[in-house]
């Protein structure tokens, strides 16, 4: 190896080129280098995205069917769920601190810290942002979901009769009995916990917007796709009725054994996926025992889920409207199928804080009204005025009596039900 | 630099050896490297200090705040390795390595030592090598300094004892050491992306406080840069951005999947930043 090169070259014209094009070459490295690295990140997720595995034709109904009947019993992955559905991001502190508070007020030696296991604030986490779950699954005993969060995690372990909840952040586990009488359907109404997160797998997804399928619904089957390595056929299912503001929903489902692997919700107004859950991984193999064994850490907090759930039942009820509508008291639905109409009657209940604003707003024109304005559109119909406040799937329109409209529907359809209810 | 003693006409193999060791050497000798370990060191100490003061030594700390593993210090001094790696991470340890890359070469140039460097018959690449190693070295000597300070704060202050994953697993001390370890392994190695970019600016220089302030800056402006959430299609091309992503290593199982990216950026950003520093160092004149 030479030394010093570059100086030793400033001699005649021909030498001084040479040494351009070394320097030309030289650089030329790193550039292709940062080229190559480039086309691989761009292209190969790019091709294995778009290989369409050959598979045999099936119609809708058999790949329902193959759904329905799918036995799979035993799988471990790695679920991926991004979450846009047009509200304001919603970080975790801001939820838990919520709950948190009211619980504390609530009274208790553990309110505060107990609020943080507990899975009603994970779930509002859920809400937005991208999320990466980890879950296991070995018959309806036994399940392990957990959310990978940065440097923290939180897990449901449900085995046998024993529900543990654990939050890594707070080093707290909360620990439910599981209903004895409701085994396979574990995760009842009264107990509550792991249900809402057990929906965030694709196959509950799925089994819940076949649910919703009936005349009103379209039922496909659009070509195939490989999700998480795996050979699966795509079902789109798309509303009939135009005043929904779902555009469609696409499940991708295993070829092999009908599982659920992804689930995708657009909405009509187009744009990214409002709801897009799908294995990244998948292993149908029998998880290990262990997966399930939980032990609470020593040094962790230990509340009783039961219990502290009997204590703050009706407090946490306010925030959970914000996910689950049909938990609120005084509510009827209209409509049907993908129209449904959820009525809130307002006038002090139901939605104690966004109905006592909407009451203010009606009497001031101060800035609680403002604040309102520049949040929702204001509308008039034959019912009197409200606001329409929209998000990219639900719309709610809020009259000046306090009555809110909440449905996946357009705003004319709002104000067409609450026309119809004057 | 006193090595320009007895240089043998041609290099051998064990000569570069060599040159690294007399590098080496002379890197961990100065006064600034020293003092660099120093505040590193010292940062352990700070957390350690402050969540026992906190807590009285009873009771989690503050419900979930704070950095990364801080609630659960108080029940195991070990934590707060991974609390100190955590706070470390994004800022003083790129920090001090950017100013040590940064000076590598420019630092060289600006004190006129360059060329007598160049005079023995090392050759530019291989000097560049010797530079590059010496640097990922002082990434794992920081990250072990930082490591073992807290290991050391922590027995003292804190019970020491089986390790909960974050997962809610309870595992032996000794695997829990164990992880501890590969941790400040993983620390390391994500620090090589922004050391080979330390070394390209710093071949780009004849300032070595020019091409520390341009490393440190721009090391800044990509933190800022991956907390952006409109540039979120822009961050996982970010040297930074899966940084904490050793955590993992407390999950049960592992989770591999950032990990992996984390390791594969740093390689990129390696191979690309430590050739253009090679096509920029090979080819300059050397006038200082």
């Amino acid at each position: 190896m030479s030394r010093n090169e570059p100086a030793e070259v400033i001699g005649d014209g021909g030498e001084g080129r040479s040494s351009k094009r070394r320097k030309a070459v030289r650089y030329a490295v790193p550039v292709a280098v940062a080229g190559v690295a480039a086309a691989t990140i761009g292209l190969v997720p790019a091709f294995a995205g778009s290989g369409s595995p050959d598979l045999p034709k099936i119609s809708a109904e058999e790949l329902i069917a193959k759904i329905a009947k799918s036995d799979t019993q035993q799988l471990s992955g790695t679920v991926r769920i991004t979450t846009d559905l047009g509200l304001p991001s919603l970080p975790g502190g801001i939820g838990a601190g919520g709950f948190g508070g009211e619980q504390g007020k609530g009274g208790g030696e553990q309110g505060k810290d107990g609020a943080s296991a507990a899975p009603q604030s994970k779930l509002m986490e859920l809400a937005s942002g991208a999320h990466t779950l980890r879950v296991a699954v070995d018959g309806p005993d036994k399940q392990r979901l957990s959310i990978v969060d940065k440097a923290a995690e939180y897990s449901i372990v449900h085995n046998g009769g024993e529900v543990w909840a654990y939050d890594s952040g707070s080093n707290t586990a909360l620990h439910s009995k599981a209903p004895q009488g409701e085994r396979g359907h574990q995760g009842g109404a009264p107990q509550g916990l792991p249900k809402g997160l057990e929906q965030a797998t694709p196959q509950d997804l799925a089994k819940e917007a076949l649910k919703a399928a009936g005349d009103t619904t379209s039922v496909t089957v659009d070509g195939t796709a490989k999700i998480a390595g795996r050979d699966a056929y795509q079902l789109v299912i798309k509303p009939k009725q135009s005043a929904s503001t779902v555009g469609s929903i696409r499940i991708s489902v295993d070829a092999a054994n009908g599982v659920p692997l992804k689930f995708t919700l657009t909405p009509k107004s187009g744009g990214a996926a409002a709801i897009d859950a799908g294995f990244t991984t998948v292993d149908f193999a029998k998880p290990e025992a262990h997966t399930f064994a939980f032990t609470p850490p020593k040094g962790a907090q230990v509340v009783d889920g039961d219990k502290e759930r009997a204590k703050a039942h009706k407090e946490v009820k306010p925030g959970q409207d914000l996910k689950d509508f049909k938990g609120l008291g005084g509510l009827t639905v209209s409509g049907k199928g993908w129209t449904s109409i959820a009525t809130i009657k307002g006038a002090g209940s139901g939605l104690p804080s966004a109905g006592a604003k909407g009451a203010d707003a009606k009497g001031a024109a101060g800035d609680a009204g403002k604040f309102l304005d520049s949040l929702g559109d204001k509308v008039t119909g034959s019912f009197g005025s409200g606001r329409v406040f929209s998000t990219r799937l639900v719309n709610a329109l809020m009259t000046d009596d306090g009555t809110v409209y909440v449905g996946a529907v357009d705003k004319q359809a709002l104000v067409d039900a609450a026309n119809a209810a004057k | 630099m006193s090595r320009a003693d007895t240089a043998p006409r041609r290099p051998r193999p064990l000569w570069s050896l060599g040159l690294l060791r007399n590098e080496i050497g002379t890197t961990f000798r100065r006064w600034r490297t020293l003092a660099l370990l120093a505040v590193l060191a010292g940062v352990p100490v700070l957390v350690g200090i402050a969540v026992k003061i906190e807590t009285g030594g009873a009771g989690p700390a503050g419900g979930g705040g704070g950095p990364a593993f801080i609630s659960q210090v108080t029940n195991n001094g070990l934590f707060l390795v991974f609390t100190s790696l955590a706070v470390t991470l994004p800022f003083f340890l790129p920090m001090s390595i950017g100013v040590l890359a940064g000076d590598a070469i420019a630092g060289e140039a600006h004190a006129g030592t360059l060329r007598y460097l160049l005079v023995a018959p090392a050759g530019r690449t291989r000097l560049l090598l010797v530079k590059y190693a010496t640097t990922m070295l002082f990434c794992l000597v920081g990250t072990l300094v930082v490591a073992l300070s807290a290991l050391t704060v922590g027995a003292l202050l804190f019970p020491l004892g089986e390790v909960t994953l974050l997962s809610g697993t309870t595992v032996s001390f000794g695997e829990g050491l164990l992880r501890a370890l590969a941790i400040a392994g993983v620390v390391a190695l994500s620090l090589t992306g922004v050391a080979a970019l330390g070394l390209f600016v710093s071949t780009l220089t004849t300032s070595g406080i020019a091409a520390m302030a341009t490393t440190v800056g721009l090391l800044i402006t990509v933190q800022i840069l991956d907390t952006i959430p409109q540039l979120h299609t822009l961050q996982p091309y970010l040297f930074p951005h899966y940084w904490l992503s050793f955590a993992d290593l407390l999950r049960d199982p592992v989770y591999w999947d950032q990990l992996q990216k984390n390791l594969g950026l740093q390689a990129l950003y390696t191979v690309v930043f430590g050739s253009a520093a090679w096509a920029r160092f090979t080819t300059r004149d050397i006038t200082a």
